[in-house]
């Protein structure tokens, strides 16, 4: 569960881009650790954000994980779906679950591909 | 496990595995020069002895006497089913409820009680409790600047001075603005906490009644405060909740009381009850545990505690507490009283306490020197102006067995010479008449 065209972080964050902005979410592996997500802090639209940042929260019945921002930019539209149905970041992680779509100026030189990030998956999963 | 302590001999084979001389080795990695020289304690007694000297200091507290002492904390009836009932070993002894399939019983218990106190108070959600009113101040202040991500804290000098001492003592080391909006002889001054709005506020916080038992509505000042996307926090009392104009009527944000008014004993000071409540997203924010009702997997009712990802045991330092605990059997306590005076019982008390404090005002004010502080309506305590310093009369009533009040003096500078007097259920017409008849002879 490792889309082949999108871009991941160290932090289980995966983005898409389309041209001058990037969408982003968490990633199949992510959810999958968090168990049954039953809400998420979302960011704000307008919000000016660096690479790392803690952007927001995703809490499920048995943990609480930060959201790192995985650009440069400025948060351009949220989700807010997600705050009457946190599910979807379980049930569509990479589709009705994405969470942000962040207007960039360039891409960080350590955003890993499909391939690095199935071996960090790996890695992590023992 | 058996509470014994470790025989010579054992204590002998287990530093000897470890290589030891004896038990000060144990502590070798604590510098010599912070080790305490002595810990100057008293020879020891036999149990025979220490049972003496414990009944002589009891001597020394005074229980018959006849009080009208209140400032936050109330001398009210309890009935005697209510010790009956949290005495039960089941939940005398139960501890904290993070096992679920072994702890139903307490659960259900904070559950009831959690939403005993939103139907009092008309808020949507409570969390298991906190250690008192003042600390629930502090926690829902704290709510309010997690929320908001300001850093302004408008707070009315009518809230108890205690309170107001911890949220200081609390928020210390935080880079918090606390502002102090002062009392105008005993009221709260709306007019002044309205002006101080402005988009740097997190919370405005207030009290009714207030410390000087004057009762306010802040409908209006709360939806002043709306407008700016503060936090409304309302501290309140909750035996008067059920005849005064409620929390949530009110529009506030965050309610929070002392419990101690609802079945618990004055006891000397403690242990007391703070009770949270909020409404909407808020609930995300709000500290210590909350209890939940849910389905189990045959679809049986179950309870457990829900929303635990605030805790400190599941996120450390994003937890929204330090708090890890909650003051089950007071809460229990509590629900007991709540539940067999009911909503009717607990109406006629307050009623009771109010008519008291009226009849009480109206024999004070008789006596020549003597007049209120100033003429808002008030709940079970009003203050009122002596011709001396406060203290005078207090001592002198009660070497007769009479403690007339408070002297607010001590927390209100320039109000030395005024009196708090509390009258709850307990107090008889007789007993306010005695009161007034000594203070006149006092006078």
């Amino acid at each position: 569960m490792i889309p082949e065209e999108l871009k991941y972080t160290k932090s289980h964050e995966w983005i898409k881009i389309d041209g001058e902005q990037a969408a982003m979410g968490i990633t199949h592996f992510a959810q999958e650790q968090l168990g049954d997500i039953t809400f998420i802090d979302l960011p704000e639209k307008g919000q000016q954000i660096a690479v790392g940042d803690e952007i927001g929260s995703v809490e499920s019945v048995k943990a609480a994980s930060e959201i790192y921002a995985p650009l440069n930019g400025e948060i351009a539209e949220v989700n807010e779906n997600l705050e009457e149905e946190p599910e979807k970041l379980n049930e569509d992680p990479y589709g009705a679950g994405w969470i942000a779509k962040i207007k960039f100026t360039e891409l960080p030189a350590d955003l890993m591909d499909a391939e690095a990030y199935s071996k960090l998956v790996s890695e992590e999963a023992h | 496990m058996p509470y014994i302590p470790h025989t010579t001999e054992q204590t002998g084979e287990m530093l000897e595995t470890l290589g030891l001389d004896n038990l000060r080795d144990l502590f070798s990695g604590i510098k010599e020069d912070l080790r305490p020289k002595s810990f100057d304690l008293p020879p020891t007694m036999s149990e025979m002895r220490v049972v003496q000297q414990v009944e002589n200091l009891s001597q020394k507290n005074n229980t018959k006497i006849c009080s009208f002492l209140g400032g936050g904390f109330y001398d009210h009836y309890i009935p005697a089913a209510v010790t009956d009932v949290i005495s039960r070993s089941e939940f005398y002894t139960a501890y904290t409820p993070y096992q679920p399939e072994a702890s139903q019983g307490t659960l259900q218990a904070i559950f009831e009680y959690q939403t005993a106190v939103c139907r009092l108070l008309d808020m949507q959600y409570s969390n298991a409790s906190l250690y008192d009113g003042g600390t629930a101040i502090y926690e829902a202040a704290m709510m309010a600047v997690r929320s908001t991500k300001r850093k302004k804290i408008l707070i009315s000098e009518g809230i108890n001075p205690i309170y107001r001492r911890i949220l200081d003592s609390y928020t210390t080391n935080l880079h918090l603005e606390l502002k102090t909006i002062p009392q105008k002889q005993g009221q709260t001054d709306i007019d002044a906490l309205e002006a101080a709005l402005d988009e740097d506020v997190a919370a405005l916080v207030v009290q009714t009644p207030n410390f000087f038992g004057c009762i306010s509505d802040f409908s209006h000042l709360f939806a002043k405060a709306r407008k700016y996307k503060i936090v409304n926090i309302i501290s309140v009392n909750p035996l008067l909740q059920s005849v005064l104009k409620t929390a949530g009527e009110m529009g506030a944000d965050i309610a929070v009381a002392e419990g101690q008014s609802l079945g618990l004993p004055l006891n000397f000071g403690g242990p007391y009850l703070g009770i949270i409540t909020c409404n909407g997203k808020l609930v995300r924010q709000m500290p210590g545990r909350v209890a939940g009702k849910t389905k189990d997997s045959e679809g049986n009712t179950g309870y457990v505690l829900t929303i635990q990802a605030r805790e400190q045991h599941i996120r450390r330092q994003k937890a929204t507490s330090n708090i890890c605990s909650n003051q089950a059997l007071c809460a229990l306590q509590s629900l007991a009283h709540i539940s067999l005076l009911g909503p009717e019982g607990l109406r006629l008390t307050a009623e009771t306490c109010l008519e008291n404090a009226r009849y009480a005002a109206k024999r004070l004010v008789e006596i020549p020197g003597i007049e209120l502080l100033n003429n808002e309506p008030f709940g079970h305590e009003f203050a009122v102006c002596l011709p001396v310093n406060a203290y005078e009369i207090v001592d002198k009533l009660t070497e007769q067995g009479y403690i007339p009040g408070f002297p607010i003096g001590g927390y209100y500078p320039g109000m030395e010479n005024c009196l708090l007097v509390a009258c709850t259920e307990k107090r008889s017409k007789q007993e306010i008449g005695m009161l007034a008849e000594m203070m006149r002879g006092a006078l």
